[in-house]
């Protein structure tokens, strides 16, 4: 059993607050970002729309079509691959989400105070496992703050294929509020790992289940935003005014579907590796598989639900709206599976000191 | 499949691809085709796969008989009204309830009602060539011309050719036709396994289903709790308690044998936060296969169980086992040996019963707690502080009269119902209570004999563990996770390529793809076959290779990091 190296769990903790600050500095960036940018949009609206309505002309009526269909459902059967979206539907980007040329100095700031903000808190986590010499994943505390870790990180990722600047304000502030509830409601000062989590499969089915909520976050980002996109787009198509230009800088609600819906699905076969590894150790700790234990049906909850998703997407009616609902469901149900189940619920699944 | 090659020209837009995936084919004729329709139809399985999520939940919120039977009683016991009606409504055993059952059951027929046509489907198709080449390819999701340049001795046929080896080779299934036309085009498709793998994941799931079904009527499962020093045999009397599977028979039971030698407990001792939490249970074994088998020195351990005779055996849970040794009234020794305390908290506080039915002419009864670190607070109260034994004490009632056990009723070991007994020590009587300290003894008043605390073991409760179908339930399961990935992340795609000499002497080739599904990664399919055949044919690849409907506008909107030219729509 390796050394607790108590002084380096306290530098842990240090590096954790500083990282909530830059954390908190990067929210407000973000922010920032959501209300100056929208608001050069609305200016470069009007100039963007005349020359638009040029380059429609001389390109055909195809085109035109193609591009009133980006907001309908329908998009998909079109061009699965993607276009820059002028705003004429009332959003700036598209399936591609690329937001032209206008420079976002402020987003650029923020994403790197993020950047900054995530090394700091990598380097926290980093702390915390060589304080306790393993994995930094044997309690809440620890779940909580590399899960946040984890987020961030997927984050940043997908930010390097897709300009998913927009969620930032999102994406950070849940981060903020995992790492608030980490150590106010779940704090524990840094300790061995009980006898029934020594076991590599901790490694294994953990990271996982971190992994594949990190990316259930995202979508559960995204799927709020869908949903609040459609209905905007909705009014819009009736002709109503535009009562949040906010979220011009937000896809439309069809590219977040499909964005979401195409993280999902690594999330969910994440999350069916996760059931299975974890059924594997279940027979090694406990000596059955599956047992129904509250851990146990709460995980059987979130697959269904999240496999229902996967199947609403392609069945009529379903897609769109309903399926963004089940994605929150789905997310609230890991929510709660971390949370109440943890805390109010008895079980097999024991976490030190919490 | 014809359907779909004549719809998606004409009208992109009303044809969305989901169309092919939801709804199955329904091969069934009758009167109940109705009927089966609707549970086949992906809305009835969509609903019931939630109504399942929804299902499953209050057996988490209520205490379940297969894992907490005491939790149970104990729940009726504290709701005499409401609990009954719960337990006809089966919320204590959910998940064998007669309403989960028939959720998981008509949602497992809709995925068979579902699965069978759509395999019928997919043989079909994987049996027939590509359809038909469109008359426009240019009207196709993504499309892309080359130019062969006069000269270089290929003629639309053997580009058509050529076309279809660079297809195979990027292991498309692949269909030359049209060659005695002056336009022959070949067409291709790929992407079957994704349709394989979601018909072996429905499969597989069904296959799970089974496995389980059948560990339920093979397997068994007992528990029994060994103090160092005891050995238990692999017999049904070695165990406390059993549960055997539907179909168990004696003759399943090898009769192994298991000898607790040690086990050996490691407390947190560095951190003050953690300060005596359990980090190491380590229990020592000598296992024997059979009766005149040689023994055998093994190590059990939490997450490390031992397998033995067809079974696994494994370290659950553990407590104090104080050894006593108590004179009856006429001065023999009644009993001698360990006395299993179950701890109830981490500094194992442990309640204790012992019963003595052999003590004569009384029979005697003690009640009390075992504490492995006895330390008295301001008020005099004495509680345990640590679950090491540094201060070990049995702090006892004693009781004497007619403990009932010979009455034939069958009565819990670690609990003494003393209605009829009478009290003859205990803090509020004259005699006081009893407390020892190790290696002490204590007289019984009024001539019942004595106590005396020689000394402490461990004991270690072991599960012990059959369950030959595991196996399979993780061989469905891994199956259906391959199909799973395969069905999600694999695209289905149809290619087609027609060639045609020019007047000029050059050779015209353009070619269109077509997805089946949702497919993000079309554009770059279709950027890498154009690579391809133009490295096939030497020509170097144009700045703008891509078109779109007559469209040469170009952007640089890559999609997923692919590299390529250009294309908007």
């Amino acid at each position: 059993m390796p050394q607790i190296n108590e002084g380096l769990g306290l530098l842990s903790e240090q590096f954790m607050l500083l990282a909530g600050f830059a954390y908190m500095v990067a929210f407000c960036a973000f922010a920032w970002d959501l209300v100056t940018f929208s608001k050069t949009v609305k200016k470069g609206i009007a100039t963007e729309e005349s020359a638009n309505a040029a380059e429609l002309v001389s390109a055909g009526a195809s085109r035109t079509k193609a591009q009133d269909l980006g907001a309908g459902p329908l998009d998909r059967g079109i061009r699965p691959s993607s276009k820059t979206h002028a705003g004429s539907d009332g959003v700036t980007a598209g399936d591609s989400m690329r937001y032209g040329k206008a420079k976002r100095v402020v987003a650029r700031v923020a994403v790197a105070l993020t950047i900054l903000a995530a090394a700091v808190h990598g380097l926290a986590v980093v702390f915390r496992g060589m304080a306790a010499g393993r994995v930094p994943w044997g309690n809440m505390y620890e779940f909580c703050t590399t899960g946040s870790f984890a987020v961030i990180v997927v984050f940043l990722i997908v930010l390097t294929r897709r300009d998913l600047r927009f969620l930032g304000t999102f994406v950070v502030g849940l981060v903020l509020v995992m790492l608030t509830a980490a150590s106010v409601s779940f704090w524990t000062p840094v300790g061995h790992l009980v006898p029934a989590l020594q076991s590599y499969w901790l490694v294994i089915h953990v990271s996982i289940a971190v992994i594949s909520s990190a990316m259930f976050t995202l979508t559960f980002a995204m799927s709020v935003l869908q949903l609040f996109q459609a209905k905007r787009e909705a009014s819009i198509a009736a002709g109503k005014k535009d009562r949040a230009p906010v979220m011009r800088l937000v896809p439309n609600a069809l590219s977040l579907e499909n964005l979401s819906y195409r993280i999902n699905g690594i999330a969910f076969v994440g999350w069916t590796v996760t059931v299975m590894f974890g059924s594997i150790w279940a027979e090694k700790a406990w000596g059955r598989f599956w047992g129904w234990d509250t851990k146990e049906v709460w995980s059987f909850v979130i697959w269904v639900v999240y496999a229902g998703y996967l199947h609403a997407r392609a069945t009529r009616g379903w897609s769109g709206t309903r399926a963004a609902w089940l994605s929150i469901v789905g997310y609230l149900c890991i929510i709660f599976n971390f949370t109440i189940v943890n805390v109010y619920f008895s079980g097999l699944h024991s976490y030190a000191g919490l | 499949m014809k359907e779909n090659l004549v719809k998606k020209p004409k009208s992109a837009e009303a044809a969305p691809a989901k169309a092919d995936v939801a709804l199955p084919q329904l091969g069934f004729f009758g009167m109940i085709r109705w009927a089966w329709r609707q549970l086949t139809s992906m809305r009835t399985a969509l609903f019931l796969l939630l109504l399942l999520a929804v299902a499953a939940v209050p057996g988490s919120l209520f205490p379940q008989r297969s894992s907490a039977a005491a939790e149970v009683t104990q729940y009726l016991k504290d709701n005499p009204v409401s609990g009954p009606i719960m337990d006809w409504f089966k919320l204590f055993d959910v998940y064998s309830s007669p309403w989960f059952s028939a959720i998981y059951l008509l949602l497992f027929t809709s995925l068979i009602g579902c699965v069978i046509p759509r395999a019928k489907i997919h043989y079909k198709a994987l049996r027939s060539a590509p359809p038909r080449t469109p008359k426009r390819l240019s009207r196709l999701a993504e499309y892309g011309t080359v130019q062969i340049p006069a000269g270089s001795g290929m003629d639309a046929k053997a580009a058509v050719a050529d076309a279809a080896a660079v297809l195979k080779s990027r292991g498309y299934r692949v269909d030359v036709r049209d060659l005695d036309t002056d336009r022959p085009s070949v067409g291709a498709e790929i992407g079957f396994f994704k349709e394989i793998g979601n018909l072996v994941f429905h499969t597989s799931m069904i296959g799970v289903l089974a496995a389980v079904a059948v560990s339920g009527l093979f397997g068994y499962s007992g528990q029994r709790v060994l103090i160092e020093g005891e050995t238990f045999v692999n017999t049904l009397p070695g165990y406390d308690t059993f549960t055997p599977g539907t179909n168990f028979g004696d003759g399943q039971l090898s009769p192994y044998s298991v000898q607790l030698d040690k086990l050996a407990v490691t407390y947190d001792r560095e951190t003050k936060a953690h300060y005596g939490q359990p980090i190491d249970f380590t229990a020592t074994l000598t296992t024997k296969d059979g009766p005149g088998a040689a023994p055998k020195k093994q190590i059990l351990k939490v997450n490390d169980p031992v397998a033995i005779g067809g079974t696994n055996v494994y370290l659950v849970g553990n407590g104090y086992a104080p050894v006593v040794t108590i004179k009856d009234g006429k001065g023999n020794v009644a009993f001698q040996g360990p006395v299993i305390s179950i701890p109830t908290d981490g500094a194992y506080t442990s309640p204790i019963v012992i019963k003595v039915p052999d003590a004569k002419p009384n029979q005697l009864a003690f009640v009390g707690l075992f504490l492995p670190t006895a330390v008295v607070n301001e008020e005099g109260v004495t509680f345990g502080s640590d679950p090491d034994p540094l201060n070990p004490q049995l702090i006892l009632d004693a009781y004497t009269g007619d403990l009932g056990l010979d009455s034939g009723i069958p009565r819990n070991v670690y609990t003494l119902d003393t209605s009829k007994l009478t009290q003859i020590n205990g803090r509020k009587l004259e005699a006081g209570g009893i407390t020892l300290r190790a290696y002490e003894s204590f007289t019984l008043p009024g001539g019942n004999g004595s106590i005396s605390f020689d000394g402490i073991k461990r004991f270690a409760a072991l599960d012990i563990r059959h369950d030959p179908a595991q196996v399979y339930v993780l061989v469905f399961a891994v199956l259906a996770l391959a199909g799973l990935i395969a069905s999600l992340f694999l695209n289905r795609r149809r290619v087609w390529v027609r060639t045609g000499n020019h007047p000029d002497g050059r050779t015209m080739v353009e070619f269109g793809l077509l997805a089946r599904g949702e497919d993000h990664r079309l554009a770059g399919e279709s950027a890498a076959i154009s690579k391809a055949l133009h490295a096939k044919w030497m020509v170097s690849e144009p700045e703008t290779v891509h078109h779109g409907v007559g469209e040469s506008h170009t952007n640089s909107d890559a999609d997923s990091g692919v590299i390529m030219a250009s294309k908007d729509q």
